[in-house]
């Protein structure tokens, strides 16, 4: 890296501290945006020819699934073919991460995934709403998705005794878990959206829910004949499959232990400068580590810090991006949390157990 | 005299794969919206929800970009040199092309290190049955970024993007009238040699027309087809070409046209070539009351403005709205058509969601966290993080 401005002065305060990591993380995004080229645009079309290969494959062994191995390869290759489209294409590309490439078919205002939630809902409730807002209580839904109680910041109520169980019961569900939770019901008796866009979004929420449905549930299953009930018992595997590892993913990308929530107010986030956006995307964000099977898996949010940090570059680089974010991090006394799956899953659900019960210094 | 088209054979692959694909591609045709057969709109029915949210095409198309109609392509089967620089692309489409007129010019989209660029070009050959190739003739503008590409790096089985072609600069649809005059320059004579080659492929039942052109070159290396066009010349009885050498005979105005074609007041006309030569033969053909006898094509360039940040904005024009305001550089977009009325798409306004995207129709912006120039026609642009760097329009 070629840093230009280093400081001839002592920093004194936080905040010289903080304006320097902005400096520091914009050059960094400069240099990925001016090396973004044909190898980038390479990478895409590989994962997305991968995806329609394992997908086409995984249908047609499904087809004849009467025959158990061709059930086993069948739904392992559209487990894999699902999560791929959601975490490595879906998520990406929604992000705007390929729009750079100007092209159509891989753009965030045309892409549509196989996954229940409409793109537009979720790119207003995710891309808008979360990545502004990060972990700042009472603003990023994602913060426990309306149901969890994730930060002592948040109120208890006794039905968060439940919340062990219902975390648990969500993850097979998860496209439908959030599917739901875009549509803002919550939002409708503040005013914050009105009656006739919530059933907007309803009608296109159901739309999408009965050709999604139709197509694992029905379509195909009546094509694979003698293999119905088989190919139909597949489809919902992979799909369920496909629920818990992007549940797992996402709720390991924010929720471990160590990973910050905020208690802002709307109007100090107006004021926040480019460094403090900056800090609390770090702070708000945990990575998993792993080799590169893990990172493809989980469309590189095993890279969620780097992810949350520079939202719209290229998955494929956040692995090259990580080392000098965590180096960033370290110079500038910043924690950095990332941990294995496994320690990061069992963190998670330690929060999960936390805060289903009142804090004692917070009781009511 | 060059061949102007040898039949190429097509790519055995793409050919056998899209007669196998022959059921599917009455699918896509529905899917693209083109009159389908009645069994091609059950199958389709069937077909096309167990690819959703994906369209049979997304498939396709992976296997052979030219079996995609939704992305029309066309893949590259000759790149033959002209004269000084310029060289002649002949392509073969794909399933999603809609065919042109003679005359009309052609959007194409290059892919130079992962990032697709729109150009368009005058397609030179006549329009073609089904299957058959076309042509466009590039010419290399120094320092450009797209025509270099195309003239000096672009080789046989490279796939370019097609989009619909456009333009009214056209042959009129029979009957053609009796005399016609084509005054060109430099690259001008590309849609004008379309014409000219599409009448010479015309047998005429009737008396042919009499087509003369005048084409301006520096010198003859730098007459584009021209062998070509003299050999035609010289075998039709009905076509005469003049060349007008302007480092040794000046330019031509159109003050000349008693001269060189003493009848052009009664000719129908084509134009296509420098603005300059344009704007005077609009004045003298609209001064001697021929104006609705002149048609005119003209290139445009987008102007690319000095990397000055303290450039000035510009006028902005909201196509579809109808609004027009006055946007100072440093300004984002969204927040300039707010302040006009305008109902712009918003979301973060820090240029993280994507929500605020809109198409540039023409003109460029502003980076604001760059201060990167940049902006094509079609381009989305992300309004929230970028301002006006001199008039634009955006389609809103």
């Amino acid at each position: 890296m070629s840093t230009t401005a280093v400081p001839v002065t002592p920093l004194e305060s936080p905040e010289d501290h903080t304006e320097l990591l902005g400096e520091e993380l914009d050059r960094i995004r400069a240099e990925i945006v001016a090396a973004r080229g044909a190898q980038d645009a390479r990478y895409i079309r590989t994962v997305i020819a991968a995806q329609r290969g394992l997908e086409t494959g995984g249908r047609a062994a499904l087809a004849v699934s009467l025959f158990p191995p061709a059930w086993l390869a069948g739904t392992a290759m559209l487990t894999t073919a699902k999560i791929l489209e959601n975490m490595e294409l879906g998520h990406n590309i929604l992000h705007g991460q390929w729009d750079w490439m100007g092209d159509p078919a891989i753009h965030s205002t045309t892409w549509e995934w196989d996954f229940l939630t409409p793109a537009d809902a979720w790119k207003h409730t995710h891309n808008h709403l979360h990545h502004t807002y990060t972990n700042v209580v009472g603003l990023d839904r994602d913060l426990g998705y309306t149901i969890l109680r994730m930060s002592p910041d948040q109120p208890w109520h006794p039905v968060h005794l439940l919340q062990p169980l219902y975390t648990a019961l969500l993850a097979p569900v998860f496209e439908w878990g959030i599917a739901l939770y875009d549509l803002e019901a919550d939002a409708l008796p503040s005013g914050r959206k009105s009656a006739r866009a919530f059933l907007g979004d309803l009608a296109g929420l159901a739309r999408k829910a009965v050709r999604q449905a139709a197509k694992d549930y029905v379509l195909f299953p009546l094509l694979a004949g003698p293999s119905a009930l088989p190919c139909l018992v597949g489809n919902v595997t992979a799909n369920g499959l496909r629920n818990i590892w992007a549940h797992t993913v996402i709720f390991c990308g924010h929720f471990p232990g160590d990973v910050q929530t905020f208690s802002y107010e709307e109007e100090q986030l107006e004021g926040e400068t480019r460094g403090q956006w900056y800090l609390r995307q770090i702070q708000g964000s945990a990575n998993i580590e792993g080799g590169y099977l893990l990172h493809i898996l989980t469309g590189n949010l095993s890279h969620q810090i780097e992810h949350h940090v520079f939202p719209d570059l290229p998955s494929n680089r956040y692995s090259e991006l990580a080392p000098r974010v965590r180096e960033i991090c370290a110079r500038h006394g910043i924690t950095y949390v990332s941990g294995s799956l496994w320690r990061q899953y069992v963190s998670m659900w330690g929060r999960v157990l936390r805060h289903s019960v009142p804090d004692g210094s917070r009781e009511p | 005299m060059p061949v102007l088209r040898a039949p190429t054979p097509s790519m055995p692959s793409a050919r056998s794969l899209a007669a196998l694909l022959g059921f599917a591609d009455r699918l896509a045709e529905w899917g693209s919206g083109r009159v389908p057969t009645v069994a091609g709109r059950i199958a389709s029915a069937l077909v096309n929800p167990l690819a959703s949210p994906l369209a049979p095409d997304d498939y396709f198309g992976l296997i052979d970009p030219l079996l995609s109609a939704r992305h029309p392509a066309g893949r590259v089967v000759a790149v033959r040199p002209e004269c000084a620089g310029a060289a002649t692309l002949e392509i073969r489409p794909g399933r999603g092309w809609a065919g042109h007129r003679a005359g009309q010019y052609l959007p194409v989209g290059v892919e130079i290190d992962g990032v697709r660029h729109w150009r368009t070009y005058s397609i030179t050959s006549p329009p073609e049955a089904p299957g058959r190739t076309l042509t466009i003739t590039v010419k290399a503008e120094p320092g450009g970024r797209v025509s270099p590409h195309l003239v000096h790096r672009t080789r046989c089985g490279t796939v370019l993007r097609l989009g619909p072609a456009q333009g009214e600069f056209t042959l009129p649809e029979d009957p053609l009238p009796p005399r016609m005059l084509m005054v060109t320059a430099g690259s001008g004579i590309t849609p004008v040699a379309g014409m000219l080659r599409t009448l010479a492929g015309r047998r005429f039942s009737g008396p042919a027309p009499d087509v003369v052109l005048l084409h301006s070159a520096p010198g003859p290396d730098e007459f584009l087809f021209r062998a070509e066009l003299a050999g035609l010349a010289a075998r039709l009885p009905w076509l005469s070409v003049h060349a007008r050498y302007t480092r040794t005979a000046g330019r031509l105005v159109p003050e000349h046209m008693g001269v060189l074609c003493p009848d052009w007041y009664d000719r129908e006309t084509w134009a296509c070539g420098p603005d300059g030569l344009l704007d005077a033969m609009s004045r003298h053909w609209a001064a001697a009351g021929a104006g609705e006898r002149l048609r005119v094509e003209r290139f445009r360039l987008t102007p690319v403005l000095p990397q000055d940040s303290d450039a000035p904005g510009g006028r902005v024009r909201f196509e579809h709205s109808g609004v027009e305001a006055d946007a100072s550089a440093g300004v984002p977009l969204l927040e300039t058509g707010e302040a006009a009325g305008v109902v712009m798409p918003y979301g973060c306004r820090r240029g993280i969601c994507f929500g605020c995207l809109v198409p540039l129709v023409h003109g460029r912006v502003r980076d604001l966290r760059t201060g990167e120039l940049h902006g094509e026609p079609g381009e989305l642009i992300q309004t929230c993080v970028n301002g006006a760097a001199g008039p634009l329009a955006l389609a809103l």
